[in-house]
C-alpha cells in the first residue's frame, strides 16, 4: 500500500500536471464528482462537455481561483499542500498558492485585461511584480510575444482599442510572459465574433506546436479534433469519455459524447 | 467704488491665504490616510470592524462639521486624561483642532468615495491578477488601488473643494485663515459687501486651480477611456 503510493507519487512527479479525484460543491450542488487527469509534457488536452458539465470549474480548481473540496493537484511535482477543516481543502500557505498560480497560465473567456495599462504593460505587470525581474528584460521578452501573437504594433494602445481577437492574443501573450510550465484555456474563443476565432486559434495551435502543455476547455471542435492529442468530455461533473481524438471522433465513442458533437452538427 | 480700500482689504486677505492652504492640504493629506485606513476596515470579513467603520461614518457625515469642531476644541480639554497628557500642547492649539476636526469628518466621506471607487472595480480584472500568482497588498497597491481611485477620483475631487470651503469653519475656533481676517476686517470697519466679496474671490480661485488640476488628473488618468490616439 505504502509502495503503491509511493509509485503513484512519483507518476505525479515526472508529470506536468497530476489532479486526482477532485470533489468541488457549491453548496448543495456537486459540480465535480471525482475527477482526475495526467498531463505529460508538451499534451494538449481539449476538454468539451455542454454548459454545466462542470468544466470551467475543473480549470479553475486546477489554478486555485475555486479550492477543490477533495483531491489532490501537483504542478511540475510539487504537492498543493491542504488541510481538511469541516472536511473541505483549505490551502496550508497562500504564498503556495501564488507560486503555484504564476506557474499556471490562465486564459480567461473575456479576456480580462486590465484596462487601465497599456498593453506592454499588462504584459510586464507579472514578470516584474510578481517574478521581481528586471524591467529591461521582461520588456524585451514582452516585445518579443507581441511580435509573436501579431500584434506589436499595439504595444502601447489600451485595451478598450483592440478588437476582441487582439485583446484575446494579447491575453494569451500576458499569460506567456509569467514563463509559465503549463497553460490552461477558460473557453477563449466563446466571447468572440466569428470572423475572429480563427487569429485566436492559430496563436492556439502554435503554441501547442512549440511543445506547450495546454488544458484546453472549448467547443472548438476542428481545435479539440486536429490540435489536441487527447480529448475529454465532461458530463454532470464526471469524466464521461477520455481518449485519443482518432478515437472519440470515431464510432467507438460514447453514446454521450456522440449526442453531444451530434448536436453541434445539428 | 473704492478701489484703495478693496486693495487694502486684499493685501490683508491674501496674507491669510498660507493659512487657509495649510488647514486645507493637512487636513486632505491626514484625512486622505485615515480614509484608507477606514475604507479598509468598512470592507474588512470581521463584522465588528466593519460595524466600527460603518458607526464612523455615520457618525462624521451625520453630524455638523462645525459642532464637531466646538467639541475638540471646547471639549476635548475637558478630559482629564487628555488635558494631563502629552497631547494637550498640540490639542489646545486651535490650528491643531480645526485640522483635527476638518480630517476627521473628510476622512469618514473619503472613506465612502473610495468605497464607491473599489465597488467598480471588475471582479474579472481582480481575477486575472490572482491568476498570475498576485495578492494582498501587491494586488491592491498594483491593480485594485489605481483602478478604484480612477473611478473614486470626480467624487473625491468634489470633496476636495468642499473641504477648501470647509476651512472657513476654522475661524470660529479663532484660527486666522481668509474667512476669520474678513470678519476682523468687517468689525472694525463695518464694510460687509466689499470685505466678503473679496474673500469669496479668493476662495474662487483657489477652487479654480484645485478644479484644473484635478481635472488634469482626471484627464491623464482616463486615457484608456478615449479614443485610440491616430497614428501617422
Amino acid at each position: 500500500m505504502l509502495q503503491d503510493q509511493q509509485i503513484d507519487n512519483a507518476t505525479a512527479t515526472a508529470n506536468r500536471l497530476s489532479v486526482r479525484n477532485i470533489r468541488k460543491s457549491f453548496g448543495e450542488l456537486e459540480v465535480l464528482r471525482g475527477i482526475s487527469l495526467e498531463a505529460h509534457d508538451g499534451d494538449v488536452i481539449s476538454i468539451l462537455g455542454s454548459s454545466g458539465s462542470g468544466k470551467s470549474t475543473f480549470l479553475r480548481c486546477i489554478n486555485l481561483l475555486e479550492i477543490a473540496d477533495e483531491g489532490e493537484i501537483w504542478v511540475d511535482g510539487e504537492q498543493i499542500q491542504m488541510v481538511k477543516k469541516q472536511g473541505k481543502n483549505i490551502p496550508v500557505s497562500s504564498r503556495q498558492v501564488d507560486h503555484i498560480r504564476a506557474e499556471l497560465g490562465m486564459v480567461f473567456q473575456s479576456f480580462n485585461l486590465w484596462s487601465h495599462m497599456t498593453i506592454l504593460q499588462n504584459l510586464i505587470e507579472g514578470p516584474v511584480h510578481v517574478l521581481k525581474r528586471p524591467r529591461a528584460e521582461c520588456i524585451a521578452e514582452a516585445e518579443a510575444l507581441l511580435e509573436k501573437v501579431g500584434i506589436a504594433e499595439k504595444r502601447h494602445a489600451y485595451p478598450a482599442h483592440l478588437s476582441g481577437g487582439q485583446q484575446q492574443r494579447a491575453a494569451i501573450a500576458r499569460s506567456l510572459a509569467m514563463k509559465p510550465k503549463v497553460m490552461l484555456f477558460d473557453e477563449p474563443t466563446s466571447a468572440l465574433d466569428p470572423e475572429l476565432v480563427g487569429e485566436v486559434l492559430r496563436v492556439m495551435r502554435s503554441l501547442a506546436e512549440e511543445g506547450m502543455t495546454m488544458l484546453v476547455v472549448t467547443h472548438e471542435m476542428s481545435f479539440a479534433r486536429n490540435v489536441s492529442n487527447r480529448v475529454i468530455f465532461m458530463r454532470e461533473g464526471q469524466i464521461d469519455s477520455d481518449g485519443a481524438p482518432e478515437t472519440m471522433f470515431s464510432d467507438a465513442a460514447s453514446p454521450a459524447f456522440r449526442q453531444f458533437i451530434g448536436s453541434f452538427r445539428g | 467704488m473704492d478701489f484703495a480700500f478693496l486693495f487694502q482689504t486684499m493685501k490683508t486677505l491674501l496674507a491669510a491665504v498660507p493659512m487657509t492652504l495649510a488647514l486645507f492640504f493637512l487636513s486632505i493629506f491626514f484625512g486622505g490616510l485615515l480614509a484608507l485606513l477606514i475604507v479598509w476596515m468598512r470592507v474588512a470579513k470581521n463584522p465588528v470592524v466593519r460595524n466600527f467603520a460603518k458607526g464612523y461614518i455615520f457618525v462624521f457625515r451625520g453630524s455638523p462639521l462645525l459642532i464637531q469642531m466646538f467639541l475638540v476644541f471646547y471639549g476635548l480639554g475637558q478630559f482629564g486624561f487628555i488635558r494631563y497628557s502629552f497631547l494637550w500642547p498640540f490639542l489646545r492649539e486651535p490650528f491643531v483642532c480645526a485640522v483635527l476636526s476638518l480630517a476627521l469628518c473628510t476622512g469618514g466621506y473619503t472613506a465612502e468615495i473610495f468605497r464607491g471607487g473599489l465597488r467598480a472595480v471588475p471582479a474579472r480584472e481582480i481575477e486575472a491578477a490572482r491568476s498570475i500568482g498576485m495578492s494582498g497588498f501587491l494586488l491592491v497597491r498594483r491593480i485594485i488601488g489605481p483602478i478604484a481611485f480612477r473611478h473614486a477620483l470626480p467624487a473625491y475631487s468634489t470633496e476636495i473643494v468642499m473641504m477648501v470651503k470647509s476651512t472657513a469653519l476654522a475661524s470660529l475656533v479663532t484660527v486666522w485663515e481668509v474667512t476669520g481676517v474678513a470678519q476682523r476686517l468687517i468689525s472694525q470697519t463695518y464694510r460687509t459687501m466689499e470685505v466678503f466679496l473679496c474673500a469669496a474671490a479668493i476662495y474662487l480661485v483657489l477652487n479654480f486651480l484645485i478644479l484644473q488640476a484635478t481635472a488634469l488628473l482626471e484627464h491623464r488618468l482616463s486615457r484608456h477611456r478615449r479614443a485610440a490616439p491616430r497614428l501617422p
